[in-house]
């Protein structure tokens, strides 16, 4: 069930269980809050429930036990997997299905923030894959979302793809009042982007460690404080993409 | 490029029709019989018809009807065909009478409804419409079944209001679909109207060809069949062909 949160969090998670239909237990006893305005890296090996969490937050499943909390009215934006454009409308005409009232203007500044001037009137199939993505980022970002749920969005990117999008996420992420929950296999990805990174365990998912990222921005995966962040904690915490925080 | 090519293949495709019609002719003049009267013969009992006012009310009247069902036959199958694909239970519970009425009879029931609501209008148009609605119902609902729940969750996480999420998420994926059962429903309706017509109209093409074949009048059957055909084939490449060309643009 859904409801308002305490303490000014903008998501209070509290997950007793949630079970696949095949009976599988995905999530189990899963409790964190997030604070507004944070971007939030999750971080655990495949099959570990982390795509099904996010589905839970955005009300695509609720068929779970326990509780999700946040204010009334809470907008989400979402980057699945996929760009998942729909092919039979234009970008223009993809952006409008979630924001009708978009203009021209802003249309045309949006689609220069993120270079695909003059692809307004193109179909889907007509884009790379990268520049799917870059509509599929405007996308979520057009209905000034207070949370924006994404689930490795950037994996099947060559890297100066993905490392361009990231740096297009962080741009826009910094102009909104967002708050992003960002599902990644990847640590350097996370420690890149976030200011906050959830370990979590494999199925069923607890969170195995709650790791602060202080660095500055901007920086990328290569930068070399990302780098040595990563292979700290690597070192204090050898199994941590397997999910044990244990040494 | 393509233009040259599309032009190309209409020329072929008028080739075969002259070559066809040589043939009969041809065929005609050998055998001298009354029962294969010759394309200048058909031509010549479709000017009469024409002249007279017949061939253009009748033809009017058929058209009528098959617009009036295939219109509702549309709706009430795509209807069907959407909930049976949505919701399993209801398919396993109207499955059974969807292949029933896929393998009635048309004559059947066509002579049901007349003897059940009368020699009537209604009863005509609504034999035909039972006829065609199975057949709409079983495509639409493999496209219901083949729906891409990737999409329909972008819809949802998007909270995206239920009209438009109808017509700009799940019926676009239905389009196939649509085209291939309104296609052949076009071919299949103007066939049953012409049964139903023969069997209790007192006009239309069926009514006629019914009559011709009374005084055994090959040429004007042919005549009217003619004109008809060549009805729905405009229908087809004026209005569905390019309707689909335009919604399907994005496929490239």
């Amino acid at each position: 069930m859904t409801g308002p949160t305490k303490n000014n969090q903008v998501l209070q998670i509290d997950i007793e269980s949630k079970r696949y239909p095949s009976g599988t237990c995905a999530l189990h006893d899963l409790h964190f809050s997030v604070a507004p305005g944070d971007f939030v890296a999750i971080v655990g090996p495949s099959g570990a429930g982390k795509s099904t969490l996010l589905k839970i937050i955005g009300g695509l499943d609720t068929h779970f036990a326990g509780r999700v909390q946040m204010p009334a009215e809470t907008r989400f934006g979402t980057m699945f997997q996929e760009p998942r454009l729909m092919p039979w409308l234009t970008v223009r005409q993809n952006l409008q299905l979630v924001k009708p009232d978009l203009t021209a203007a802003q249309l045309k500044n949006l689609l220069a923030d993120v270079r695909l001037d003059d692809c307004a009137e193109l179909f889907p199939s007509q884009l790379s894959g990268g520049m799917q993505r870059r509509v599929a980022l405007l996308r979520a970002f057009i209905v000034a979302p207070h949370i924006l749920l994404m689930d490795e969005p950037f994996q099947s990117l060559d890297a100066p793809g993905a490392a361009q999008l990231r740096q297009q996420l962080i741009a826009l992420w910094k102009q909104s009042e967002a708050t992003v929950l960002f599902v990644t296999h990847s640590l350097t990805e996370a420690l890149s982007l976030a200011s906050r990174v959830l370990f979590f365990s494999g199925s069923p998912a607890r969170i195995v460690l709650d790791y602060k990222v202080e660095l500055a921005n901007p920086r990328t995966i290569d930068s070399p404080e990302v780098v040595a962040m990563a292979q700290q904690l690597l070192q204090s915490h050898p199994n941590i993409l397997g999910g044990s925080a244990g040494v | 490029m393509s233009k040259e090519i599309d032009a190309a293949k209409g020329w072929s495709r008028v080739l075969v029709l002259v070559v066809l019609a040589a043939a009969w002719q041809l065929a005609a003049m050998h055998l001298q019989n009354r029962a294969l009267p010759p394309p200048s013969a058909v031509l010549e009992a479709l000017a009469n018809e024409a002249r007279s006012g017949d061939l253009l009310f009748h033809l009017g009247k058929t058209l009528t009807r098959v617009a009036l069902s295939f219109v509702l036959a549309m709706i009430a199958g795509v209807a069907l065909g959407i909930a049976m694909g949505r919701w399993p239970r209801l398919d396993q519970l109207l499955d059974g009478l969807l292949i029933f009425g896929l393998n009635v009879p048309a004559l059947v029931t066509t002579i049901l409804c007349y003897i059940w609501f009368g020699l009537s209008e209604t009863a005509a148009i609504l034999a035909v419409v039972v006829n065609k609605v199975p057949m709409v119902a079983v495509t639409l609902r493999e496209g219901a079944r083949a729906i891409d729940p990737g999409l329909m969750d972008v819809a949802r996480a998007y909270r995206l209001p239920p009209l438009r999420r109808f017509f700009r998420v799940y019926l676009p994926q239905l389009i196939p679909y649509l085209f291939s059962a309104a296609r052949n429903g076009l071919a299949l309706i103007w066939k049953i109207v012409l049964v139903v017509e023969l069997l209790g109209r007192s006009d239309g093409v069926g009514f006629q060809i019914g009559n011709f074949f009374h005084f055994f009048d090959i040429a004007s059957i042919l005549s009217y069949t003619l004109a008809f055909s060549a009805l729905i084939l405009i229908l087809e490449g004026l209005c569905l062909r390019p309707l689909e060309n335009h919604l399907n643009r994005w496929r490239t």
